[in-house]
């Protein structure tokens, strides 16, 4: 009698991955909050990973009816080296010994937070939630990135579809050729005997018998020789390389004066986050400028940009100056794709807003491909939203804006974008 | 290759599906020869992935879809992938045949004892063992569970998956008081499920409907009921007592109250006979696989490799170790079986004077006697020697929270074996850690609330959680759900009430 064996590791490997969707979304909450502290922790760029995430563990405890502590209890424990009968001593430290059963924390009290790796599509999936898109966008831009296939020399293994011909029958006739040389020499040799042999008189006929058994005898080693051998086989290589695309860079410029708060510029950065994961859907190669201004704009690292605050009046132009100026000393238009991504509060000196609108207008629109600006304000429109909306209907398709109450809002900014790079 | 030379089963590390199945012929050989009664196996190789997907659902084959596998799988795969844990070698399902997984990643020596271990050491004990007798029917169980799992989700389907799932965590909360400690269950198949499930669910609801019926019935003398409780008896299986009386359950409903009830039951048995069983797969891969090394079938490596698994897994950690955490069922079964052969072939004047029954007698006899008769509880109480107390250094702890401090009230000497045996197995009664909680009243006439009774064992109180698990039983119950205890004044009182009522949120 055998015993039957199955092999199972064909089988579906998730069978657990309908539980796991339902334990997310059984506390969508707790982990959509635990997703927006991870966002503000993690740079712009770094979407493209599942994240750790912590909630809490009292959260998620399956309750049942258990006892408590107090009572009296016997419990009983193995490796006594100092207790003699009748001993007494104090209680451990709470928690300290477990009720032999080791069952851990019956009543739920003292739970750690659960800690558990969304992968990247639940985490996608739920910063995409929160902003609103639309489905056919989610896909888009949580699609891996597409791969092309190119030749790529030869190989000697592969699937009999790719066996490549000429390579094959050439390794082939090399190959007879270098192991039938010896015999092909010797039968020459053979042969030219022969013939001295029959042209000699009287004929020796043993002679000749001899040696036309041993030219049979090599002509059949020759024929044994494979016309081709598993050796010989050549299969065109081919391998996946990523799609060659172009490069692009994007303008991060936010206002940093003291109106803006951490709020705000929470809101902020998951508009910039948004546009930087449409960019690298489109592009190879992104390089990100961070540029922050109040009265005065200068150029920072990321962490400078979501975590200073400066104090001072408001001068949007300068910010505007600057990412000019850097289009033009190390971007020329003509190789990178140019975008921009503005966020404020709506403050600034009234009399610079029309300079605002100039210089976009005039020198910065016509450089770049899109250029979205969002107003993160509850208040009355003020005179740089109202500049701004002129530009809105003379360069409509490259300029955006919104006014942003809620992350949902934010969507809005891109939906020209998305629409026309995506749909 | 190497039979004509060797009288080895296979060599290397490395397993195939041949080494395995020589290695299963050989083991099931001395099995027999041991008199071992096994149901037919088979063997499953699965990933280390298919292992965590098995661990959540409690290594069984199929099972219904809950968040909380989902997390404990995230759980398991966390520590998993931090290098926290091993995956068990092996999970082995009561069922006939009886399924046992094999790990791919698991090297030839581990595979021949997880055969040994699961395939014939657990095996027979699901096929011996009374608790399993009783409480499950192993040739029905997967069917069972395909049932189940795709009654819940054509529920889900149906009654959306949000209901369904408020449902089964009430049931699960409620889990551990919702199997029949003294009743034998029918036995479960598929075909008879279907058949009866559509009668049960109209009878059923036919007999709610008659409990709760408000039109006065002519025959009943008006003042007879006051003073009659209900249920008259107290029921202290919840989920029974839910399923078969909750006034506004669907019948969908009061099914999926039946099944998590009988999965529960079908879990019951193991949870009692955890160092019975483990002990008992214990001594037998260690006994076969011995002998397989006698009878010069595997090699030194071979046996040293076992060697080491084996006792990384009979460790028994000292109270004072960091690793502590109570007592290892593993160990402590292993050295109880291995202590009974011992009593059998080579008892001393000591054992003969504690067990004058079993001292020197057929230990295979005994064995099975052992086996098939007794759960944790008892098989301690029966055969745990002074012998084993002292190599084990077992001491027993008094924690009296009327009493300033804690109190060795035994150690290993004469005068505390017994004692201490009685507190050991007293630690393996499910009778008296779970607590107990019985159905006390239901008030017909009135509210139709449901009053519970806590039975505190030893001044043992709830804990903080039970308030949680009676919300639970009241979105169950439909109405008010009170809990009462006993003071030290020997009167009840109310201890916790969850009012409830579901006519009034107009849910039908």
């Amino acid at each position: 009698m055998t015993v039957r064996i199955v092999d199972r590791r064909q089988d579906s490997r998730n069978k657990s991955s309908i539980n796991r969707s339902r334990f997310i979304r059984r506390f969508k909450g707790q982990i959509r909050k635990a997703v927006a502290d991870a966002i503000t922790k993690r740079g712009i760029r770094d979407l493209e990973n599942g994240e750790k995430i912590g909630i809490p563990g009292k959260d998620i405890s399956e309750p049942q009816f258990h006892h408590g502590k107090g009572g009296v209890r016997e419990s009983v424990h193995p490796g006594n080296d100092r207790f003699q009968q009748g001993d007494q001593m104090d209680r451990p430290p709470a928690g300290g010994q477990g009720q032999g059963s080791g069952q851990a924390s019956p009543d739920g009290e003292g739970i750690d937070d659960f800690v558990f790796t969304l992968t990247r599509d639940e985490f996608l999936d739920i910063f995409f939630d929160e902003l609103a898109l639309p489905n056919l966008i989610k896909r888009q831009l949580a699609r891996i990135d597409e791969y092309k296939r190119v030749r790529a020399g030869y190989t000697q293994s592969g699937v009999p579809t790719n066996i490549n011909l000429v390579r094959t029958m050439r390794g082939a006739a090399g190959r007879r050729v270098a192991i039938g040389g010896p015999y092909a020499a010797r039968l020459r040799g053979l042969l030219a005997e022969l013939e001295q042999v029959l042209d000699e008189m009287p004929v020796d006929e043993a002679e000749v018998e001899r040696l036309q058994r041993e030219i049979a005898c090599l002509r059949a080693r020759a024929e044994a020789i494979p016309f081709i051998d598993p050796f010989d086989l050549r299969y065109s290589n081919r391998i996946r390389i990523p799609e060659p695309s172009t490069q692009a860079v994007m303008f991060c410029l936010m206002d940093v004066s003291g109106s803006m708060d951490e709020a705000k510029k929470q809101m902020a950065k998951r508009f910039f986050m948004l546009l930087y994961l449409f960019l690298n859907r489109n592009y190879e190669h992104i390089e990100v400028v961070f540029i922050r201004h109040h009265t005065a704009a200068e150029e920072v690292d990321e962490d400078g940009f979501f975590h200073s605050r400066e104090t001072g009046g408001t001068i949007v132009s300068s910010a505007l100056k600057l990412m000019q100026q850097i289009i033009t000393e190390r971007y020329a238009s003509s190789t990178w794709n140019i975008y921009g991504a503005q966020a404020s509060d709506g403050d600034n000196w009234n009399d610079d807003s029309p300079l605002c609108r100039e210089i976009l207008a005039e020198s910065i629109l016509p450089m770049v491909q899109y250029f979205a600006y969002i107003e993160i304000t509850d208040g009355e429109a003020q005179n740089l939203w109202q500049e701004y909306e002129q530009l809105a209907v003379t360069h409509a398709g490259v300029f955006a804006l919104q006014r942003i109450g809620a992350a949902s809002d934010i969507y809005p900014v891109f939906r020209e974008l998305f629409r026309k790079r995506l749909a | 290759m190497t039979k004509k030379r060797s009288r080895l089963i296979a060599e290397g590390s490395d397993w195939t599906l041949e080494s395995i199945a020589q290695y299963d012929t050989e083991i099931g050989r001395l099995a027999r020869q041991f008199g071992l009664d096994c149901y037919r196996h088979q063997l499953e190789v699965i990933t280390a992935e298919q292992m965590m997907d098995a661990y959540a659902a409690i290594g069984m084959p199929v099972y219904y879809h809950h968040w909380s596998f989902g997390k404990h799988f995230l759980e398991t795969e966390n520590r998993y992938k931090r290098g926290q844990m091993g995956l068990a070698y092996e999970i082995v399902i009561n069922s006939d045949p009886c399924i046992a997984y094999l790990m791919e990643e698991n090297t030839l020596t581990m595979q021949a004892l997880v055969i040994a271990h699961a395939a014939y050491g657990h095996n027979s004990f699901f096929k011996g063992n009374h608790m399993f007798k009783q409480w499950t029917s192993a040739d029905a169980i997967v069917d069972y569970l395909v049932f189940a799992r795709n009654y819940i989700a054509e529920c889900e389907e149906r009654h959306g998956l949000d209901a369904v799932e408020q449902l089964i965590d009430a049931c699960h909360a409620l889990s551990n008081l919702g199997v029949d400690r003294y009743k034998r269950s029918p036995p479960l198949s598929l075909e008879k499920e279907k058949s009866r499930q559509r009668e049960r669910e109209a009878y059923l609801q036919a007999q709610v409907n008659d409990l709760w019926r408000t039109l006065p019935r002519h025959d009943a003398p008006f003042a007879e009921a006051e003073e009659r409780r209900f249920p008259e008896e107290p029921e202290e299986n919840l989920l029974y007592f839910v399923e078969k009386n909750a006034p506004l359950l669907e019948p969908w409903q009061r099914e999926i109250v039946r099944i998590m009830r009988k999965i529960g039951q079908y879990f019951y048995p193991q949870r009692q006979t955890q160092v019975m069983n483990e002990g008992w797969a214990c001594f037998w891969h260690y006994t076969l696989l011995n002998t397989l090394y006698d009878e010069g079938r595997v090699n030194d490596g071979f046996m040293l490799e076992f060697l080491q698994s084996h006792t990384n897994v009979v460790y028994q950690p000292p109270y004072s170790s960091k690793w502590y955490s109570g007592i290892n069922p593993y160990a402590l079964g292993f050295a109880m079986w291995q202590d009974i052969r011992r009593i059998c072939e080579r008892p001393d004047d000591e054992d003969r004077e504690w067990f004058p029954d079993i001292a020197g007698s057929n230990w295979r006899e005994t064995f099975e006697f052992a086996m098939r008769n007794f759960k944790d509880e008892s098989f301690i109480a029966q055969y745990l020697s002074p012998r084993l107390m002292r190599e084990f250094r077992l001491f027993s702890v008094l924690d009296d929270d009327s009493q300033a401090k804690l109190k060795v009230d035994a150690i290993h000497n004469e005068q505390g074996y017994r004692a201490l045996r009685r507190n050991l197995a007293e630690q393996y009664n499910l009778g008296s850690s779970d607590p107990n909680i019985q159905v006390w009243n239901v008030d017909l006439r009135g509210d139709r609330s449901l009053t519970l009774r806590h039975f505190a064992h030893q001044r043992r109180p709830l804990s903080s959680a039970s308030l949680v698990v009676l919300e639970h039983l009241a979105t169950l119950w439909g109405f008010t759900v009170r809990l009462e205890h006993q003071q030290a004044n020997g009167e009840w009182a109310l201890l916790a009430e969850r009012k409830s009522d579901r006519r009034k949120q107009g849910g039908r």
